[in-house]
């Protein structure tokens, strides 16, 4: 039942597909313009159901041309190709998608990238520095935090907004703190271990 | 010595010679050394590349249309509006690949796509490849399926008593269309030694069933090439097992189907055979000549399930009044699902497996697997046996309480011992059971709690046994299970190629500790390609926790092919004998003297100029002569059993029924553990899903035969808030065949869990919790029974029960 493919590929739709291949790499690009800034291009997009969107992924300016449906989640991960932040459940459950807005713990999945507009987003890519490992990263490896390590990059944002927060929390804090991430490995009793490491080596302790 | 400047570096950052003579002091240098994982950079940093990650020029992606109807004939299916759909590339149905399969070569009643009928409510129908989810979503709800609503049944004892309206085709005519499996053992004389017990316990007990719930959702990709060679990418735990039935049922040369495992973001079982996305991603490739991509939903992923099969287990025990276990008697009904799927092994492990760590005297297990409506069970960590686990340990407790006797006393009088065999007559050499027993009575200060605590708190014991590896492999052959081959580079790298599985548990690291340890390179040296089946020799998977065991025999066996070489090269080079030279700390030396050393990567160029290239294979297998000689008697036979025992303590709040565990106690014989911290991650892990399944998790369907909450919100595992703390406490009782002693520890450690909760809620509020799992309004339920007989004077209030009770005391 198969059908020719190029019938599809040269009808002149709309689709997302073919209006994100026209604009080419100009639309994910560095831009200069700050959020809100209407372009040329914005336009056009309205007028196609589109909206561009201009965040800031980790500390560099993107945008995007996205349908408002889309979550910042697809858009990370589909557009920006910054894969590691997971889909697990899309629909706000089990925390993989975990990265920071404005520096407080979100579920991309639940976030529209539309209501990202404008903010500053950290994945787990962001919070290396440079190739020297984040510290609540760093943590995770020395307390071997994790073991399939598909939940982890959504752990350690989470750990991430966490120590932003309350750079020294209690263990009860932690265990809070961390109780919108599923681990389904079980790890929770290293990753506890890993978030005090972490504020630790935050507050200047020892690498 | 001048060293060339590369080997310099090397040689400034290998061990020192204060290290170097240590390592003559010690047995090991890698092996037994809290380690961390190899893959932990890439896991942190979010670099990993899972199979939804990977992304292919040109990919389309994927949607599967599911049955609504737990059961139904298909009448007719008309895809022309969906095909019209922008952006629908192709439709397939269960005409285009009408092969059934099967992960037991023996019971293959599945389709890909299903052809005549469907099932359960969820088994697919027809499958959309278009440009992106979208479109696919949009096409699927365009497919038109005309369906015969037929008869359903949800309820195994309802479907065992209903032939006439047969899930499957009978296999032969007369029989039982609804009965997917049943087996009948005895082993002593039941009935004589049942009549001659002194005391006799009677149980019936159910198992809910539960489901994996892997966090990342199984995916799968291929790519389909001009020469006619296909590629799948998979989320899968059995590269091997895939390989062959993508080739089978695609009907593809098996020489032109390659299989590569990216790592795996969670299995538990749950990605232990072949999935109707597989087959769907590879023929949707073949038809349209692109890479597509099918990545379950979450509610896929319940309803592709093969989890925990619900059972219901009626159990006869009974005991001299010393506390010997003189027979058991088992009548276990298993909730199969829509097909087969392990459940044949299933059924035999239901019973085959349980027959230690306690000797029994008789033994009878008929367990009867059934066929009904809903998505089919499978194997999940400690497959077949946490459930009979759960009946015989709190059936023990029982019987401990009917002799006022201490449980763990009680198991101490039925110790299986070492270098024995079980009453089904498998063979165990090495056995860590007592000691498990003794760590955790300590640690958990049993003798001051148990039937000591105030009301509602309490402590229950329980011991299990487990497989490391089964002794035979799902199809009959005679190969090895297990391969690996080991490639020497001049600059001192090892290459390990290997069919192993990471799914998390640490096979990759394993192989590298093993490497290190016996070429002495340090493990930043050592690469390992893994589950590639074009690349990798095979290993038939991660299932039935046989990869250390098995794969690490395999790493040991070809990297002292390649020792052997290096040290007789080194040793010609120096003059002195082989024995002599040890491979450590990224050096050659001599074991007479420390300072006459070459860095490794040196050595390696000499056996490399004596030899010939370096490489070397290595493989295991198990062997054959360990199990009993009778139809199904190597089912469940194992190279080497794993022993655990758990001490839990709960709170249970009276007015509620809520169980709190406090804390679980794990001692856990996995002969020598490679890396603590690894098996220390494996044991909680285990008591982790263990304590859920007791506490929390139930994976139920509606009356519709809807899945009941297919959703992490509703079915619910546990936070970092709900997970108990857990102790672990490693035994290591060294197996003469395991690699360097060691056995399994990824799936026995779960076992206990279970029954030492419910014998804690009885410890805490005197309430047998027969059913899982122990949700509030059950134990409450079971409180305000407790309560009516006490208050009619039927009972001793439990809250004066360590007034009532007169143990045995350990050691009496």
């Amino acid at each position: 039942m198969g059908k020719d493919s190029d019938q599809t590929r040269s009808q002149s739709g709309i689709s997302r597909r073919n209006f994100i291949g026209t604009l080419g790499a100009g639309a994910l690009g560095a831009a200069v313009a700050g959020p809100g800034t209407a372009t040329t291009q914005e336009a056009q997009s309205a007028a196609d159901g589109h909206l561009v969107v201009a965040l800031r992924v980790n500390g560099r300016q993107v945008r995007a041309a996205i349908e408002p449906r889309h979550t910042l989640l697809e858009v990370l991960r589909d557009q920006l190709e910054l894969t590691g932040t997971k889909p697990g459940c899309a629909r706000g459950e089990c925390g993989a998608c975990s990265v920071l807005m404005d520096g407080v713990p979100r579920y991309s999945c639940m976030t529209l990238a539309a209501e990202a507009d404008g903010h500053e987003i950290t994945t787990v890519e962001g919070v290396m520095q440079g190739e020297e490992l984040g510290h609540v990263q760093q943590a995770f490896v020395e307390h071997d935090a994790f073991q399939c390590g598909y939940c982890t990059p959504g752990q350690v944002m989470a750990a991430e907004g966490l120590l932003r927060r309350s750079p020294n929390p209690s263990i009860e804090e932690i265990q809070e703190g961390m109780s919108g991430n599923l681990c389904r490995c079980g790890a929770y009793a290293h990753i506890f271990k890993a978030v005090s490491r972490a504020a630790e080596l935050k507050r200047g302790g020892e690498v | 010595m001048k060293l060339e400047d590369f080997r310099q570096k090397q040689a400034e950052k290998a061990a020192s010679q204060e290290e170097l003579r240590r390592a003559l002091e010690s047995e090991f240098q890698i092996i037994g050394r809290r380690l961390r994982r190899t893959d932990g950079l890439a896991k942190a940093t979010g670099r990993a590349v899972y199979t939804d990650d990977i992304s292919l020029p040109g990919m389309l992606h994927g949607k599967i249309l599911r049955s609504p109807h737990p059961h139904a004939r298909i009448v007719s299916i008309d895809v022309s509006a969906a095909l019209e759909l922008e952006g629908v590339h192709a439709i397939i149905t269960g005409s285009d690949m009408p092969v059934p399969y099967g992960i037991i070569p023996w019971t293959r009643d599945e389709y890909p796509l299903c052809v005549d009928k469907v099932r359960h409510v969820g088994d697919g129908v027809a499958a959309v490849a278009a440009v992106d989810e979208e479109s696919a979503e949009r096409a699927i709800g365009l497919i038109d399926v005309e369906y015969e609503v037929l008869p359903y049944h949800l309820d195994p004892e309802a479907a065992l008593e209903d032939p006439d309206t047969p899930i499957h085709e009978p296999r032969r005519p007369g029989e039982n269309g609804n009965v997917s499996k049943h087996v009948h053992l005895e082993f002593g004389e039941v009935d004589r030694l049942l009549a001659e017990s002194d005391v006799i316990v009677e149980g019936e007990y159910y198992f809910e069933g539960t489901t994996h719930t892997p966090i990342e959702p199984h995916c799968a990709i291929a790519h389909f090439d001009p020469g006619g060679k296909l590629t799948v990418w998979s989320a899968t735990q059995v590269p091997h097992y895939l390989h062959r039935e993508l080739a089978r049922v695609l009907d593809i040369d098996v020489a032109k189907v390659r299989v590569v495992q990216p790592p795996v973001g969670g299995a538990f079982g749950g990605k232990s055979e072949p999935f109707d996305l597989e087959f769907c991603v590879a023929k949707l490739a073949m038809i349209t000549g692109r890479p597509v991509k099918i990545l379950y939903t979450r509610e896929e992923v319940f309803y592709a399930h093969r989890g925990r099969h619900p059972m219901l287990m009626r159990y006869k025990t009974g005991a001299s009044k010393d506390g010997r276990i003189e027979a058991v008697d088992a009548r276990t009904i298993l909730d199969g699902g829509g097909y087969s799927s392990f459940g044949l092994v299933t059924t035999y492990y239901s019973g085959q497996l349980i027959t230690a760590p306690y000797q029994m005297q008789s033994y009878r297990f008929d367990s009867t697997r059934v066929y009904t409506n809903k998505p089919c069970c499978g194997p999940k960590r400690g497959h077949g046996s946490v459930q009979p686990r759960f009946a015989i340990e709190v059936q023990l407790d029982k019987i401990a309480e009917s002799l006022q006797m201490d449980p763990i006393e009680l198991r101490r009088r039925n110790l299986l011992g070492t270098d024995t065999r079980t009453v089904n007559e498998f063979r165990v050499i090495s056995n860590g059971f007592p000691q498990c027993l003794e760590a955790v009575e300590r640690a958990s200060s049993w003798r001051d709690k148990y039937r000591k605590l105030p009301y509602g708190r309490g402590v229950g014991v329980a011991g299990s046994c487990y497989i490391s590896g089964t002794n035979y492999p799902i199809y009959p052959n005679e190969m090895p299970q297990s391969a690996v081959q080991l490639q020497v580079d001049r600059s001192g790298r090892v290459a390990v190629f290997c069919g192993a599985s990471e799914i998390g548990q640490g096979s990759d690291s394993m192989l590298a500790y093993i490497v290190s340890e016996e070429l002495g390179v340090p493990i930043d040296y050592v690469r390992i390609q893994s589950a590639d089946t074009d690349l990798t020799p095979v290993d038939l998977g991660a299932y039935s926790s046989r990869v250390t065991f098995m794969c690490g025999n395999a790493c040991i066996d070809a990297a002292r092919k390649i020792k052997r070489q290096v040290r007789d090269a080194v040793a010609e080079a120096w003059g002195c004998r082989p024995q002599h030279v040890a491979l450590a700390g990224g050096w050659a030396f001599d074991r007479s003297d420390t300072e006459r050393k070459l860095p490794i990567s040196e050595a390696f160029n000499l056996a490399e100029a004596k030899f010939g290239a370096l490489g070397s294979m290595g493989s295991y297998n198990t062997p054959k002569d360990i199990h009993g000689d009778y139809r199904g008697g190597t089912i469940g036979s194992s190279p080497a059993y794993s022993f655990t025992a758990h001490v839990a303590e709960v709170s249970v709040d009276p007015e509620t029924g809520f169980v709190e565990v406090g804390k679980i106690w794990i001692a856990h014989d996995c002969g020598r553990a490679l890396n603590p911290i690894l098996v220390e991650g494996q044991m909680e892990g285990s008591a982790y899903m263990g304590f859920a399944e007791a506490i929390m998790e139930a994976h139920v369907f509606k009356d519709s035969g809807l899945h009941n909450a297919p959703s992490l919100l509703d079915y619910k595992i546990p936070t970092s808030l709900d997970t108990p703390e857990l102790e672990s406490l490693i035994i290591e009782s060294l197996d003469p065949e395991g690699p360097y002693g060691a056995k399994e520890a990824g799936e026995g450690p779960l076992h206990p869990s279970i029954p030492a909760i419910a014998n804690a809620i009885y410890d805490a509020v005197g309430v047998r919790m027969d059913r899982l799992p122990f949700t509030p309004p059950r134990v409450w339920a079971a409180l305000r029974e407790r309560g009516r007989l006490e208050a009619a004077g039927q009972l001793t209030p439990w809250k004066e029960r360590s007034a009532i009770s007169q143990l045995t005391a350990v050691g009496d």
